[in-house]
C-alpha cells in the first residue's frame, strides 16, 4: 500500500502553472527521491502533502487519510523539513526543539529524552545552547532535521535537505536518513542533485514542469534505458570534418545508436551501444578505415541519461534555463499567510 | 452501562485535548516571553515613553491655577489616568508585531505543519503575552505616579483600574492581530501603529477635559474608546468608587461609569467577532 498517493494534482500561482496533473505513489518503507530541476514543482508538491498548501484540484492521500480533510491527523504522522529553514534567531536550539516538542504534544519527559538523543545523534552538543541566529547553514539544517524527527514520525519529508551544505553536514544527514530507512521510516526527499538520489533513493520519480515523467527504482530506470554509454576519440583534439566522417561510419554499424559529436570535448563522439560485441565491430570498422583509437571509455547509463532520455535535455541545462528567472522575493511574499 | 463508559471515554479525550491546548498555548507564550527577556528594549521603551509624558506634562502644568480642572483635581493626578491608559493602549497596539514577523519569516509555517489542537492557541498566546506586558507597564506607571504624589486608588478602585485596562487591552490586541494578518508586511503595520498612536491620545481626555476642547475635538474625544477607559480610572483615583455617576458630559449626552465599561465590553466582543473570520481564513 502506498503511504502517499497523489492523483492529478493541479496548482497554479496566478498565471504560473506549478503542477499540471501530477501523479505520485510513495510505497511504505521506501526512501523515495523526487528528482527535478529548479522550478519543476518539487516544493509545491511537498507543501501540499504536508497540508501547508491546498491544490486547485486532485486527490491527496497520506498515511491512508485524505489530507485535505484529516489535516491534523496527517500532520501528526509527518515530519517536515522545509527548504528554507525558518528558525527563531533569538531562541537557542534547545529551546526551539522544546517548543517543537510541545507543539506535537510530547510529554515533557519523553520530549527532553528525545532532544538528548537527537543532540548526540546529530552531534549538536557544542552549540545547541547557543542562539540560533549564530548558526551556520549546516547547523540550521541539523536543528531542522532534529525538529522534524522529534516526534518519531512514520513519514519524513525533506525538501532539498543538503543544498549548499558542507560535505561533513551532508554525509551526517545522508547516514541518518539511511539509518532511519532501515528502521522502517518512510522518507520522501526532493533533490536536484543526481548523486544524492543515486546515493540514497531506492525508489524515485523524475518531475518536470509539474508532472511526473518517469517513476521506478533508479536501477530499473537505468536498465530500462538499456545500452552502454561510450565516449570515443581518435586523437586528443580532433576536428569537425574528421568527427563527421567517423560519425557516419559508426552509424552504419548495427547496434550503435544516438551518435553525437561533442564539440566542447575536442570533437569527441558520444554514442550508445547495445552490448559488448558492438564495441568489437567498432574497433574493426575503424581499423579498416585506417583510424586509430586514441581513447575509448564505456559506462552504464546514469540517472543523467535517464533524465536526458525523458526530457530531451540534461538536468544541468534545465537548471540553467530556469535559474535567475524566478523572483524569490515575490514568491515568498505570495506564499505568506 | 455502555452509555456511561462512552461518556467517560469521551470525557477523557476531551480532557486530553484540553491539556494539549494548554501545552501548545503555554509553549507559544513562553517563546514570546523568552524573546522579550532577550530583547527587553521594547519593554523598557514602553515604560519610558509614558514616564516622560508623566513627568514633563506634569511639570508643564504644575503652576496651573487651582480649581482649573473639574472637581479641583491637581493636573498631575488628572494626567495620571490618561498616561496609564495610554501605556496599556500603546503596548497592546504592538501585539501584532511578533505575529507579523512570524508570517514574514515563515516561522508561522512551522506552527501550521504541527498538529496544533486549535490554531487559536497562536492567538491566545499573543493575548496572554501582551496583556501581561501591558498590565505590568501600566502598574509601573501607576507606581511612579504615586511616588510623584499623584495618588493611588483604593482596593476597589484598583480592581476597577485593572478590569478597565484588561478590556481595553483585549480590544486593542484584537485590532492589532487583525491588522497583522490583513496588512502585507511589518512596515505597513508599524506605520499604522505610528499613525494611530498620538492622534488617539490627543483626541481623548488623557491630557485635557472635554470642557477645554473646541466642540469638534470634544466630539471626537467623546467617542474615542480611550476616553471610555480613562474616565473610570480617573474616577477610581478621585475618591470612593461609584460607577453610577456621570463621568463624561459628552455632546451627545451623559455617560455613566457603567456605560463606559459596557461600551468597552461591546467593543472588545465586536472586534474579536470581526477579526475571527480573517484569522480563520489565514490560519486555515
Ligand atoms: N509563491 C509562489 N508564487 C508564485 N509562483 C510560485 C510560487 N511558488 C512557486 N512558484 C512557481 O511555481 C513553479 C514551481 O515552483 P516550486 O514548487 O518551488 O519548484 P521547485 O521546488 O522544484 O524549485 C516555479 O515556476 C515557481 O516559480
Ligand atoms: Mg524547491
Amino acid at each position: 500500500m502506498p503511504l502517499i498517493e497523489l492523483k492529478e494534482l493541479e496548482k497554479s500561482y496566478g498565471a504560473v502553472k506549478a503542477l499540471r496533473g501530477l501523479n505520485l505513489n510513495v510505497p511504505k518503507g521506501s526512501l523515495f527521491g523526487l528528482l527535478g530541476p529548479n522550478g519543476s514543482g518539487k516544493t509545491t508538491t511537498l507543501r501540499i502533502i504536508c497540508t501547508l498548501l491546498a491544490p486547485d484540484s486532485g486527490q491527496v492521500q497520506v498515511v491512508g487519510l485524505n489530507a485535505l480533510k484529516k489535516a491534523r491527523e496527517v500532520r501528526r504522522a509527518i515530519g517536515y523539513v522545509a527548504q528554507d529553514v525558518a528558525i527563531d534567531k533569538i531562541l537557542t536550539g534547545r529551546e526551539l526543539l522544546k517548543l517543537q516538542g510541545d507543539l506535537y504534544h510530547l510529554s515533557p519527559v519523553y520530549r527532553d529524552q528525545r532532544i538528548e538523543e537527537l543532540i548526540s545523534r546529530l552531534v549538536m552538543s557544542d552549540w545547541i545552547d547557543r542562539r540560533c541566529g549564530s548558526y551556520s547553514g549546516g547547523m540550521r539544517r541539523r536543528i531542522d532535521l532534529a525538529s522534524g524527527l522529534l516526534h518519531q514520525p512514520q513519514l519524513l519529508i525533506l525538501d532539498e535537505p543538503t543544498v549548499g551544505l558542507d560535505i561533513e553536514s551532508r554525509s551526517t544527514i545522508w547516514q541518518l536518513l539511511l539509518e532511519l530507512k532501515n528502521k522502517g521510516t518512510t522518507i520522501l526527499l526532493s533533490s536536484h542533485y543526481l548523486e544524492e538520489i543515486e546515493a540514497l533513493a531506492d525508489q524515485m520519480a523524475i518531475i518536470d514542469e509539474g508532472r511526473v515523467i518517469a517513476e521506478g527504482s533508479p536501477k530499473n530506470l537505468k536498465e530500462k534505458l538499456g545500452g552502454d554509454r561510450v565516449t570515443l576519440r581518435v586523437r586528443e583534439f580532433s576536428d569537425e570534418n574528421e568527427a563527421k566522417k567517423i560519425s557516419k561510419l559508426l552509424e552504419t554499424i548495427e547496434g550503435v545508436r544516438q551518435v553525437v559529436i561533442n564539440q566542447l570535448q575536442g570533437f569527441s563522439l558520444n554514442l550508445v551501444v547495445d552490448d559488448e560485441s558492438v564495441l568489437k565491430c567498432i574497433r574493426e570498422k575503424l581499423a579498416s578505415a585506417d583510424l586509430k583509437i586514441f581513447a575509448l571509455s564505456q559506462s552504464r547509463p546514469s540517472l543523467d541519461d535517464v533524465y536526458l532520455q525523458a526530457t530531451g535535455r540534461t538536468l544541468m541545462d534545465a537548471e540553467l534555463e530556469l535559474v535567475g528567472q524566478r523572483d524569490m522575493k515575490l514568491e515568498s511574499k505570495n506564499a505568506m499567510r | 452501562m455502555t452509555i456511561s463508559t462512552s461518556a467517560v471515554s469521551s470525557l477523557a479525550s476531551e480532557k486530553s485535548s484540553f491539556s494539549d491546548l494548554m501545552q501548545e498555548t503555554f509553549a507559544l507564550t513562553r517563546r514570546l516571553f523568552l524573546q522579550l527577556a532577550r530583547r527587553p528594549s521594547t519593554l523598557v521603551a514602553g515604560i519610558l515613553q509614558p514616564l516622560i509624558w508623566l513627568v514633563l506634562f506634569g511639570a508643564l502644568f504644575s503652576n496651573a491655577p487651582e480649581g482649573l480642572l473639574p472637581g479641583g483635581m491637581s493636573y498631575g493626578r488628572f494626567l495620571g489616568a490618561g498616561v496609564i491608559v495610554f501605556t496599556a493602549f500603546s503596548g497592546a497596539l504592538n501585539a501584532g508585531l511578533p505575529v507579523m514577523f512570524d508570517r514574514e519569516f515563515g516561522f508561522l509555517n512551522r506552527l501550521l505543519v504541527a498538529p496544533l489542537c486549535s490554531r487559536n492557541s497562536i492567538v491566545f498566546a499573543s493575548v496572554i503575552y501582551i496583556t501581561t506586558i501591558s498590565l505590568l507597564q501600566s502598574l509601573a506607571i501607576m507606581g511612579t505616579a504615586s511616588l510623584l504624589g499623584y495618588g493611588w486608588p483604593g482596593p476597589a478602585g484598583l480592581i476597577l483600574v485593572c478590569f478597565t485596562l484588561l478590556l481595553l487591552v483585549f480590544a486593542v490586541t484584537a485590532l492589532s492581530l487583525g491588522l497583522a494578518f490583513a496588512l502585507p508586511g511589518h512596515i505597513e503595520l508599524i506605520a499604522v501603529i505610528f499613525v494611530a498612536n498620538l492622534p488617539l491620545l490627543f483626541a481623548s481626555t488623557a491630557l485635557a477635559p472635554l470642557s477645554f476642547m473646541p466642540s469638534w475635538l470634544a466630539w471626537l474625544a467623546a467617542i474615542n474608546p480611550l476616553t471610555f477607559a480613562i474616565e473610570p480610572i480617573r474616577a477610581a483615583y478621585a475618591g470612593p468608587l461609584d460607577l453610577d455617576i456621570v463621568l463624561i458630559h459628552a455632546p451627545y449626552g451623559d455617560v455613566r461609569g457603567f456605560d463606559c465599561l459596557i461600551v468597552l465590553t461591546l467593543l472588545t466582543i465586536g472586534l474579536f467577532l470581526l477579526i475571527g473570520p480573517l484569522l480563520n481564513r489565514k490560519l486555515a
